[in-house]
């Protein structure tokens, strides 16, 4: 049935937690081993439950694998690896300790049997992916604060989901359900959190750009992506899913459109290609499914390659604003060519990876007679080239010139670029490697004149309007608000207007709090403590008179009670 | 100064005509070409181009829109 030597994400998570005490060379040793190790690991894990463990009476499944766990662990795998690479010369050694362990909870989810286990690696991602943004310092303490609130948030949201499932059913498996109780639908709200869903989508563009240069790459793979794993796996078909995702899809243009920094851009276009994913899976029929599954792959390498791109460029000039840079190709050719084919990738250009992926979520539409969703989704795909497909590489690499001059980044951040290069157009020229590893057989072309010339057309005349409209795209140094204004800003402002005084009154109970708190204290001390007159020697007579004592009062208690 | 042969006018020019070229002879392949009608709209003449070309027209006119209500200096939640 199996014949895996460890759970594939122990690996991971056993080397992050011994990276910062390796010495530099074996720490690199180990950087670039245990990712591959993973990958073994991952594709030795048979189909059916692995092994069973059970934990206060329920049978729990920590490593259960078919095909959509191994598609997902093998990418994060990949991305392991590849981040990882990128990431060798990262100065703060901690950051890579928290992103391995964050990946490797990650495939824990990816292979999680039942909900209990599932709720464990969830929650280890949550804090895990914290402390990498954390390791970009103090700028990004608050935003961090913010993105582990509302990932606590959902947290407890799934939590008391996953106890009422129980309560209700008896059963702890993790499989398909149906939102019927309230019980499924605080899963499922549990989830569209860390999916990046409306209204709380804001948490992603603001806490994932605060990362270091290369701790976005990593945040970018994992936490939105487990979130549509497990929407596959739970609620596949869930027409809700069809809204939520094509809300997101326009929230991610909209917003990316209006953006200055190059690396908020990329973050709302996460938001804006997950909610292709999550659309695909609210079609629910077998093409979708296996679509949302194939862009959720092919889009973790593309968005990380984009990414490191940006982390490069970031690197090496220290600015992140589209109106401080531009021009940059001229020295960075290298990072330009990469960063476009991650661009080509991301709107689906054909021969890339993304064109064989979305194709079949808008296929699926159209199996499905859905006019309103395929023509929501055609102009999506007309708005990722818009927003992401040109306007990242053409702010950054080329519009004006700034100036600039920066070099190339070192070799290790070239060499992760071109592996994820290689792989875009690998994906997207062999689509058969994919399509072999989704979860139901394909039965799907992408390759035909039509499908082709009708992509060609539509990116193409996007492109057009882009440099017509060019004018009005003119970045400035705006941001534009969202849901977390009133978090971020209202509920600072409430707590000015009204807090203030009372603010003074509370502060004086906590004062009298404690004071009457070390009072208590000092008395219990004063009878118990070791000059206290109850921790004197007593004689067995006293001990007999307080038990009879004690008894009658019980007695008394007792006769009064019933 | 700015010498790239990549910005120069010269240059520039000659990719705009090519583009249009490019452009043009896309959407004539659409004459032998049959694209599977799925709804009655995508088969008209030249669909996936125009309906590229409005759909971005009408999502920058929109986040101009939606920015003038929304937009703020980048420094509004600094302290």
């Amino acid at each position: 049935m199996t014949s895996f030597l460890i759970p594939p994400a122990l690996v991971l998570i056993a080397a992050g937690a011994i990276l910062p005490v390796l010495s530099a060379r074996l720490r690199t040793a180990m950087i670039l081993a245990a990712p591959l190790v993973t990958l073994v690991q991952v594709w030795l894990v048979g189909d059916g439950p692995a092994f069973e463990v059970s934990f206060l009476g329920y049978s729990l499944v920590p490593v259960e694998g078919d095909a959509l766990g191994r598609l997902f662990a093998t990418v994060f795998a990949i991305m392991a690896f590849g981040g990882g690479l990128f990431a060798l010369k990262q100065k703060n050694t901690l950051e890579l300790s928290a992103a391995f362990i964050y990946a490797g909870s990650a495939i824990g989810v990816a292979f999680s049997g039942d909900l209990i286990t599932l709720f464990v690696f969830w929650e280890i991602m949550a804090l895990a992916s914290t402390l990498v943004i954390w390791c970009a310092g103090s700028a990004a303490f608050a935003a961090s604060m913010r993105y582990v609130s509302i990932h606590l948030l959902g947290g407890v949201i799934l939590m008391a989901g996953i106890a009422g499932e129980i309560a209700t059913t008896g059963a702890v498996e993790f499989t398909a359900m149906t939102p019927d109780t309230p019980a499924r639908w605080m899963i499922l709200i549990g989830f569209l959190i860390n999916v990046g869903a409306p209204p709380l989508s804001a948490w992603l563009p603001d806490a994932y750009p605060s990362s270091s240069w290369s701790g976005m790459v990593f945040l970018s793979a994992f936490t939105t992506k487990t979130a549509v794993l497990v929407l596959l796996r739970g609620f596949p078909g869930a027409e809700i899913l069809i809204f939520v995702g094509l809300y997101m899809v326009f929230y991610g243009i909209v917003y990316a459109i209006l953006e200055n920094n190059m690396r908020r851009i990329l973050a709302y276009s996460i938001v804006n290609q997950v909610g292709f994913m999550v659309t695909g899976v609210g079609i629910g029929t077998v093409m979708a499914l296996n679509g949302a599954a194939a862009h959720a792959f092919t889009h973790i390498i593309y968005k990380a390659l984009l990414l490191m791109s940006a982390g490069s460029v970031l690197y090496m000039t220290g600015k992140e604003k589209c109106t401080d840079l531009g021009g940059l190709f001229r020295t960075m050719p290298l990072t330009t060519v990469c960063g476009i084919i991650g661009a080509l990738s991301i709107s689906s250009f054909p021969l890339t990876s993304g064109f064989i992926s979305k194709s079949m979520i808008s296929q699926a539409a159209v199996d499905e007679h859905l006019a309103i969703v395929w023509f929501l989704l055609m102009a999506a795909s007309a708005g990722v080239f818009l927003h992401a497909g040109i306007k990242f590489p053409w702010f950054v690499f080329f519009q004006k010139d700034s100036g600039l001059r920066p070099e190339e980044p070192p070799w290790n951040m070239k060499l992760a670029m071109v592996l994820f290069s290689v792989l875009c157009i690998g994906l997207g020229v062999l689509p058969g490697l994919l399509y072999d590893l989704l979860p139901h057989p394909v039965d799907y072309v992408p390759y035909t004149p039509s499908h082709v010339t009708s992509m060609l057309q539509l990116l193409l005349f996007s492109g057009l309007a882009f440099f017509l409209m060019l004018g009005l795209l003119k970045r400035t140094l705006t941001i534009s608000l969202d849901f977390d204004w009133f978090y971020r800003a209202f509920g600072k402002a409430v707590a000015h207007k009204f807090g203030l005084a009372r603010m003074r009154v509370w502060a004086r109970f906590v004062k009298q709090s404690y004071t009457a708190l070390e009072r208590l204290v000092a008395q219990i001390y004063r009878h118990h403590g070791p000059r206290g007159v109850l921790a004197r020697t007593w004689p067995t007579g006293s001990m007999a008179i307080w038990t009879t004592i004690l008894l009658v009062a019980y007695l008394v208690l007792y006769f009064f009670a019933s | 100064m700015d010498d790239h042969w990549l910005v120069r006018p010269t240059t520039i020019r000659k990719l705009w005509v090519a583009s249009i070229a490019i452009l043009a002879l896309l959407v004539a392949t659409d004459i032998w070409i049959h694209h599977h009608e799925h709804f009655t709209l995508d088969g008209i003449f030249g669909f996936y181009a125009w309906y590229g070309f409005a759909i971005c027209v009408v999502m920058v006119a929109f986040a101009k829109a939606l920015g003038a209500m929304i937009k703020r200096p980048d420094t509004y939640y600094d302290d």
